[in-house]
């Protein structure tokens, strides 16, 4: 437990280090990226003992006063989280050393990596916090640290907006957060022994009483599904995402939204025995949010934009198993409840590594050609081969396509449906099996979305000055890529290895004895090994099969020429299809109307038309249609009380003074007389 | 000893007939049109002869554009290697395999239309985002007509699912299994490019679906492309077959000469569609595969009593 304090403070040293040189662009740098990658190496220690010994590490410290309790502890449940923090924490660091470095000109690069540190550590401390308070303290840390990320930018306004988006997701989350500790913390009494009232412990001993445990159970919901992105809550991903430095964005994505799943895994962990609703809600709530997910991320024209609505959808799918997951366990299922925790597990480490390769990818492309805009990118796997090649990779993961990892976790998910649907009969078996016909929906979806990412942006000709003369990433660029797509390659080889790797925290979340989900997993005939090895075949017949093609082609002959265009023998880029146009059919079929691109136009009229003009823009349709007309009426409502904000700061002293008076005489009624 | 003389013909099997399906729905084709048609064995003299050829390659394109070819030949192959093929159990099976088949198939598709975008040709964008959409639509068919079988039989591996435990179902769930093969058989015309949702025959790029995107490639990965998409047809072919006579006897002649009556029977029933039918207007596609969704649901939803 030493190292991971250690860690901690090499993380901060590096913050403080990279903010003291702040004029100095290379030493800020080189200070945050040493403190960071310093910092999770060390990190990474404990996590990995942990996770491979099933022990836990505790340290406690505090001061004297009324919840002062400092309680640290690494657990299986935690290792497994604070592993993708330190992984692709450190990865990040290095290509955001290269990535940022190019804004040395314009900016100071000291704050940026003073936060990113704070990031790093914040996160961390989440995970590993084991009191309430240490808890909603490291989440702000983490929230606002990535607050400041987010708007490395400020000079540009849509980047002020997704800031300010993220920070009142972000605080109404937190609300509903120390909401749920309060009532935690009510409920068990723990309030009265104050030292170590709000230890986690102490909570879990008393929470599961049902009428509070439910509303417990929703408020960590609406907490926590706003940093996972839960719909309707996910309304800042879409924004924040594309706005964030690459890295961070990698690193928000990748790990961040994940921890809002920590978060209710350990909730649900000091909650006992799960009500038979919990879990079809969650389920239901997880499905909706794929869809929408993966409805918008088929129609965004910004690289980044798509891969944060596909953020959305994995968390969906995240869920959709998490809520599966909680039925089996409601239902005394253990087969599908050991299946898709499993699922749940394996997923979230699939989605860090190759949504972490595909933002990184996508920064690398904008730091190549200058915009992240598909329509008018193209043609950059010519001209970046090894970041093209990479993202190819890193885009048949994400559409969760075999032979590689993104496919084992939604395998899972759909053998945890089969399964739960064929153990139980009547209209609860079939409604878990039309949601495997859902999934394959969703799953259809996705490919969509990633054949249209990777098509437009890396194929065919540039469709613009930029993109024509895009140019490959420096090596500390292209080494991070290098590194996150074999992990793809190697979680989809070795799926059964990993399983039992995370099989303690799995046991661990489920709350039942270690071992038993391995067992079951095997009795479930649900067979990781199998896959894998599939998997490993599968890329080398792939392989080989390129391999032979090239040869054949080559022994009959090739000929250069110009694509086929009914005989037009000089094609040009105008001549492509555009990112929105291959949208259109997808999204006018195959996505609820709901989610479908708003279009305008002026048309033709009178006898002497004049020119037609169109314009279609795909607005987040909750953010659009919910929260904006919600805001703004409140909005109007509170400039009423401007009248208090007199900018006079005589006033604002007598405001002071006035609720200090009340404040005093209210206390004074409510103290029993002749009491101590 | 069994087990591995069985495989062996599997694996000749699914590796030599594909294209004889296709000759044979030529050959209906061109009996109701009147016509003496092709030879049977045409496609194979095609597939041969496009080995031979030289071919031409856009400069637009990459290493993805002739990458697609053999991924899609690939995976066609690898799935025929986990559908049975008559009574006796898949080459390769085991729990989850079902899910592998249809993703499998995704990824083939997914490297066809990134083979075609690599072109930079509109007409090839286009084919590429019919094809996706199409094929989004008719996954949840498949999956719940898998969905229908594996809560029968309880089986999550094709070769359980499809194997003679099925058989004694078609008694009691036998209008389930029925509204999944009407469902299946529409998913097999739409994912194999056939007449209503596409013409193979047509000469129009702009009407075209999957033969648009193959516009740039020519000579062996043509070829490989035409076997693939055999492959895939029978692929189609042998789960409706199976689907229809899942059944065992003890003599694997019999079981072979069941199997191969009923994938020549699909072939001629395909032709007769063709020959019987127009093709449906665009916009009009969507709707007979939803209706084929609905259909496998119901055939789901009933088995819920």
């Amino acid at each position: 437990m030493e190292l991971f304090l250690v860690a901690m403070a090499m993380l901060l040293t590096g913050a403080v280090a990279s903010i003291v040189a702040t004029r100095a662009p290379k030493i800020a740098t080189v200070c945050g990226v040493a403190g960071a990658v310093g910092g999770c190496l060390t990190g990474l220690a404990p996590t990995l003992r942990v996770l491979a010994g099933g022990d836990r590490l505790e340290s406690r410290f505090g001061w004297d006063a009324a919840h002062g309790l400092i309680r640290l502890e690494i657990d299986p449940l935690g290792a497994f989280f604070l592993a993708p923090v330190f992984v692709l924490g450190a990865i990040a660091a290095i290509y955001g050393g290269e990535y940022l470095f190019a804004y040395r000109h314009e900016k100071r690069l000291g704050a940026p990596w003073f936060f990113y540190n704070l990031f790093l550590a914040g996160m961390a401390t989440v995970v590993a916090a084991r009191t309430a308070v240490v808890f909603l303290t490291a989440w702000e840390i983490m929230s606002i640290a990535a607050f400041f990320l987010v708007t490395f930018e400020h000079e540009k306004p849509e980047t002020r907006r997704a800031g300010w988006v993220y920070l009142v997701a972000a605080h109404l989350g937190v609300a509903c957060l120390i909401g749920m500790f309060m009532l935690l913390g009510s409920r068990s009494g723990s309030f009265e022994s104050a030292w170590e009232g709000l230890d986690f412990s102490a909570l879990a001993r008393t929470a599961a009483n049902p009428p509070y445990a439910t509303l417990i159970f929703l408020l960590a919901i609406a907490g926590f599904g706003a940093k996972a992105g839960f719909v309707p809550f996910h309304v800042w991903l879409p924004e924040a995402h594309p706005a964030a430095p690459s890295h961070v964005s990698a690193l928000m994505s990748g790990v961040m939204i994940k921890l809002g799943i920590y978060g209710l895994l350990r909730i649900l962990t000091m909650l006992g025995d799960p009500a038979l609703w919990w879990g079809p809600a969650l389920a239901t709530l997880g499905v909706a949010g794929a869809t929408a997910g993966v409805a918008l991320a088929i129609e965004q024209r910004d690289i980044k934009r798509v891969l944060a609505y596909s953020s959305m959808e994995n968390i969906g799918l995240i869920t959709t198993a998490l809520g599966v997951a909680l039925w089996g366990a409601a239902a005394r299922l253990p087969l599908v409840a050991a299946v898709a925790t499993t699922a749940v597990f394996v997923h979230i480490w699939n989605h860090a590594i190759m949504k972490g390769l595909m933002f990184l990818a996508a920064g690398s492309a904008l730091h190549g050609s200058g915009t992240k805009d598909l329509e008018k990118l193209g043609g950059l796997l010519k001209r970046m081969p090894l970041t093209g090649g990479l993202m190819i990779v890193g885009g048949v993961a994400m559409a969760a396509l075999p032979p590689l990892n993104g496919f084992i976790g939604k395998w899972l998910i759909y053998v945890s449906l089969f399964r739960g649907g064929i153990a139980v009969a009547g209209t609860r078996g079939s409604i878990a099996l039309l949601a495997a016909g859902a999934l394959a929906l969703i799953g259809g979806l996705a490919a969509i979305a990633f054949v249209r990412l990777l098509g437009i942006a890396l194929l065919g000709s540039p469709r613009s000055e930029a993109a024509a003369h895009a140019h490959e990433s420096p090596l500390a660029m292209t080494v991070p890529l290098a590194v996150l797509a074999v992990l793809c390659v190697i979680a989809a080889i070795l799926p059964a290895q990993i399983v039992q790797t995370i099989a303690p925290a799995i046991d661990q979340a489920r709350g039942i004895a270690a071992g038993q989900t391995a067992i079951e997993i095997a009795k479930a005939g649900a067979a990781p090994a199998s896959l894998g090895y599939f998997n490993f075949c599968a890329i080398v017949l792939f392989l080989g099969g390129f391999a032979a093609t090239i040869v054949i082609l080559r022994v009959r002959g090739i000929a250069r020429g110009s694509t086929w265009g009914c005989g037009y023998a000089r094609p040009t880029s105008r001549m492509s299809y555009t990112a929105s146009s291959f949208a259109e059919l997808p999204a006018d079929h195959a996505t609820p109307r709901f989610f479908r691109p708003k279009e305008s136009r002026r048309g033709f009229e009178g006898p002497f038309p004049a020119a037609d003009e169109y314009a279609s823009s795909v607005p987040d349709p909750i953010s659009e249609r919910l929260y904006e007309p919600f805001f703004s009426s409140w909005a109007d409502r509170f400039a009423r009380f401007r009248i208090l904000q007199q900018g006079n700061i005589h006033i604002y002293l007598l405001y002071i003074l006035i609720v200090v008076t009340a404040a005093l005489a209210w206390v004074s009624t409510r103290i029993p007389r002749g009491g101590s | 000893m069994h087990a591995i003389v069985h495989n062996l013909i599997h694996i000749a099997v699914v590796l030599i007939a594909p294209p004889l399906l296709v000759g044979v729905i030529n050959k209906v084709k061109a009996f109701f049109a009147g016509r003496t048609g092709p030879p049977l064995l045409q496609p194979y003299y095609d597939i041969i002869k496009l080995f031979q050829k030289g071919s031409v390659i856009s400069e637009t394109t990459t290493w993805v554009f002739l990458a697609g070819p053999p991924i899609a030949l690939s995976t066609a192959i690898l799935v025929s290697l986990l559908i049975p093929a008559a009574g006796s159990a898949a080459p390769i099976s085991f729990e989850g395999d079902l899910i592998l088949a249809a993703y499998l198939l995704g990824l083939g598709r997914f490297f066809t239309a990134l083979a075609a975008m690599d072109t930079g040709s509109s007409f090839e964008g286009m084919g590429a985002s019919r094809e996706v959409t199409f094929a989004c639509l008719a996954e949840p068919a498949f999956f719940l007509g898998l969905a229908t079988t594996a809560k029968l039989t309880g089986s999550l591996s094709l070769s359980g699912m499809f194997g003679p435990e099925l058989a004694s179902h078609w008694s009691s769930a036998g209008a389930s299994l029925a509204l999944v093969f009407v469902g299946w058989f529409i998913v097999a015309l739409a994912e194999n490019s056939r007449i209503p949702f596409d013409d193979p025959n047509t000469h129009l790029e702009l009407t075209m679906i999957h033969e648009v995107m193959v516009l740039d490639h020519g000579g062996p990965a043509l070829g490989m492309i035409l076997y693939g998409a055999s492959i895939k047809l029978f692929v189609f072919a042998a789960l409706l077959v199976r689907l229809a006579t899942p059944i065992a006897t003890r003599l694997p002649i019999v079981d072979w000469l069941i199997f191969g009556v009923g994938i020549l029977g699909v072939a001629a029933l395909i032709g007769v569609i063709e020959s019987a039918t127009a093709r449906l207007r665009l916009s009009h596609i969507p709707v007979l595969l939803v209706a084929a969704c609905l259909l496998c649901g119901f055939g789901l939803i009933l088995l819920a009593r």
